[in-house]
């Protein structure tokens, strides 16, 4: 594959006056993973959300699986994931009707949904509105959002947040780096998301610091990064 | 239409679940006849007054519903979720419309019978085909202006008074037309032939809004 | 980046001039009305400030959509001025009719006209233009907003007029009709030049405006690049545009 999965070149983005992102200028290949590391408030989610098409770059180019945006964004969401923050569930439906619904807005069968149930063992507990669910049962839902649709890339902010080690292996061939799709991944712990990257984007106050492949990024660059 | 089948489903769903729409617009419907029955201080209503008890009291109890139309989706990510979907997003609109509109047919499937009961004079049940008529007509119109103003108020910091403040005198044209409308059916003496002019009103305000807010509704969600 | 200082000083001399002749007009030219006598002169006023004020919300409505059409913020800049612009003219249209009213009739207000109750609620819709602005912070989002409210506001005030006017019957003296007016040739004359400098005082005043504020958001974009963005105190949460 020749394309690579994300390019970016020159994005800004502001809100307002204050500047989100500035001249960030990074490609990443199609199967690797990104991390994207910097302190809260440096832009890491930001940049997940323009990626994702939810927010528009206000200068320079992106172009996602090929497909420049904000010009093809309804080409390419189809083949995205985004796994933010928040779990993007309404807390009144059970697991499995939120499920079912998103399932219903990407066009993927309800057979999907139960399979996916059953890899991250919810089974059960599907039925329960997701209000009553403990915070990593709720993470372990919003991963199957995620994947639903089978995306090529995958956004992910924090998604490891909440889970214990148990839940954390159950989603690994969900989210993880071997199941074979481009990744961008933001944690708040550098070394676990260096460990599991290619590449590497330093931010800071929306400003790229480094851009490197992941095994040359040496403790003193992340140590000034969060400093 | 397929996505707006299942937004409009998920939304009954969860109204469904929560009864936290339908039920207070009824409740609050009947509070205000019972209030307006001290307010206008007689023990029946009738001809064009009864018709503008109605036709308020409807309004007022859909502003409830407008209020909560998109407070699930700004609150627990719903908008995000739609928006990265590859789907056509005038689904939306179409699906919260739709929804609103099932709420005030609800509303009204309480409120009007209560209204017969408790506070209209001249017989209620003569009049029903022409007033469904009419009342489908108006709901219509809170329904997309409902929708549009929803969806704008709910990015503000005064939601609940944004809505209403830039609602109700976009609804004061529905207002007059179903008022006007209904007026004549609940004369003292008997049920007078529904006045055509207005229906034709209602009609062209419906279809005005419901061009307007496709043309609009897009810029409201993109970012 | 446009200025809009061009050719204000030559507008504001036409707009003086235009309004000046019509002052003239109205108190040495126009004959007595037989009825109302020398307080129907504030028609000249009055039905001008409400004619120019309601073509400023379509107008804003207008300037709205080549904003959401564009994405270009000047646009709503311009429906920003507009729409308030007309807002403060609306208010002046409403408290000299209350003033003629009064006058001609005995009653500060009436509810028999259809023509001034759909112009109160034409007015008391966009009087909420402004705070809505205020409730978004975020600059990018209230333009797109405001701009929608714009549109909605446009469309509604043909529409609120059709149903008011249907509703109520005519008190309020129908001196322009569809066929041309019925107005004797020296009020016509007098109209005519009224209702010219009212609509220039509103493009002038507009004008001015926005000269003003691009005066000043250049001066802040100047400001930041001299300085440095930490160095510039944040603007406030404000409900202008401000690009």
């Amino acid at each position: 594959m020749d394309t690579p999965a994300i390019e970016l070149r020159g994005v800004a983005r502001y809100f307002g006056e204050r500047i989100a992102l500035r001249d960030l200028s990074f490609t990443v290949p199609a199967g690797a993973t990104l991390a994207v590391l910097g302190r809260n408030g440096a832009g890491k989610s930001t940049l997940l959300r323009v990626l994702a098409t939810l927010l528009r770059a206000h200068a320079g180019e992106v172009s996602v699986l090929g497909e420049p945006l904000p010009r093809r964004a309804f080409a390419v969401r189809g083949r995205l994931g985004l796994l933010p923050h928040e779990p993007l569930l309404y807390r009144d439906l059970s697991g499995r009707e939120n499920l079912r619904y998103h399932a219903r807005l990407y066009g993927v069968g309800a057979e999907r949904v139960e399979e996916l149930l059953r890899d991250v063992r919810m089974e059960r507990r599907a039925d329960e509105p997701v209000r009553l669910l403990s915070r990593g049962m709720v993470q372990r839902v919003a991963v199957c959002r995620a994947v639903l649709h089978d995306p090529e890339v995958l956004l992910l902010d924090e998604a490891r947040a909440n889970l214990d080690p148990g839940a954390s292996e159950l989603v690994e061939p969900l989210v993880g780096r071997l199941a074979g799709r481009t990744r961008v991944i933001t944690s708040h712990d550098p070394e676990a998301a260096l460990a599991e990257a290619d590449l590497a984007l330093g931010l800071r106050d929306g400003r790229p610091t480094f851009t490197l492949p992941a095994d040359q990024v040496t403790p003193d660059l992340v140590r000034e990064l969060y400093a | 239409m397929r996505t707006a089948l299942a937004v409009l489903r998920k939304d009954l769903l969860l109204e469904l679940r929560t009864f936290e729409t339908v039920p207070a617009m009824a409740l609050f419907s009947i509070a205000i006849f019972v209030i307006f029955h001290f307010g206008v201080n007689r023990p029946t209503v009738d001809g064009q007054l009864a018709a503008g008890v109605l036709t308020v009291t409807l309004l007022f109890a859909g502003i409830l519903g407008v209020n909560r139309l998109f407070v699930a989706e700004r609150e627990q990510g719903g908008f995000d979720a739609f928006l990265l979907a590859p789907v056509d997003r005038s689904a939306l609109l179409l699906a919260k419309a739709s929804a609103l509109f099932l709420f005030l047919v609800v509303l009204e499937v309480i409120a009007v019978p209560a209204f017969g009961i408790l506070l209209l004079g001249p017989p209620l049940s003569p009049t029903l085909p022409a007033m469904i008529l009419v009342l489908a007509l108006a709901d219509l119109g809170i329904a997309v202006i409902g929708t549009l103003v929803s969806a704008l108020a709910v990015q503000t910091r005064s939601r609940d008074v944004i809505g209403p403040l830039i609602g109700l005198p976009l609804l004061i044209p529905a207002l007059i037309a179903t008022a006007r409308a209904i007026g004549p059916l609940l004369r003292p003496q008997g049920p007078a032939p529904l006045p055509g002019k207005w229906l034709l009103i209602l009609a062209l305000y419906d279809l005005v809004f419901a061009l307007v807010a496709y043309a609009v509704f897009d810029f409201l969600l993109e970012d | 980046m446009p200025t809009y200082g061009k050719g204000l000083r030559g507008l504001s001399i036409l707009t003086l001039v235009t309004i000046s002749a019509a002052l003239i007009l109205v108190f040495f030219y126009a004959p007595l009305d037989a009825n109302q006598g020398f307080i129907q002169k504030i028609f000249y006023i009055h039905v001008p400030l409400a004619i120019v004020s309601l073509c400023g919300f379509v107008f804003g409505g207008l300037l709205a959509v080549m904003h959401l059409r564009t994405g270009d913020r000047r646009y709503d800049m311009r429906s920003y001025v507009a729409i308030h612009m007309a807002l403060i003219f609306g208010v002046a249209a409403l408290i000299s009719g209350s003033i003629w009213a009064k006058a001609s009739w005995g009653h500060w207000w009436v509810w028999d006209d259809p023509t001034l109750v759909s112009y109160l609620i034409v007015v008391l819709m966009f009087a909420t233009y402004t705070p809505f602005r205020f409730s978004i912070e975020d600059p990018e989002r209230q333009a797109r907003y405001a701009s929608v409210f714009a549109i909605l506001g446009g469309a509604f005030v043909p529409l609120n007029f059709v149903a008011v006017r249907a509703a109520q019957g005519l008190v309020h003296p129908r001196v322009l009709t569809v066929s041309g007016g019925n107005l004797p040739g020296p009020m016509a004359l007098t109209f005519l030049i009224s209702i010219l400098g009212i609509a220039l005082l509103y493009v002038t005043l507009w004008k001015y405006e926005m000269a003003a504020k691009n005066a000043r958001i250049q001066l802040r974009a100047l400001r930041r690049r001299v300085l440095g963005d930490e160095d510039i105190s944040p603007l406030q949460r404000t409900a202008a545009p401000s690009l």
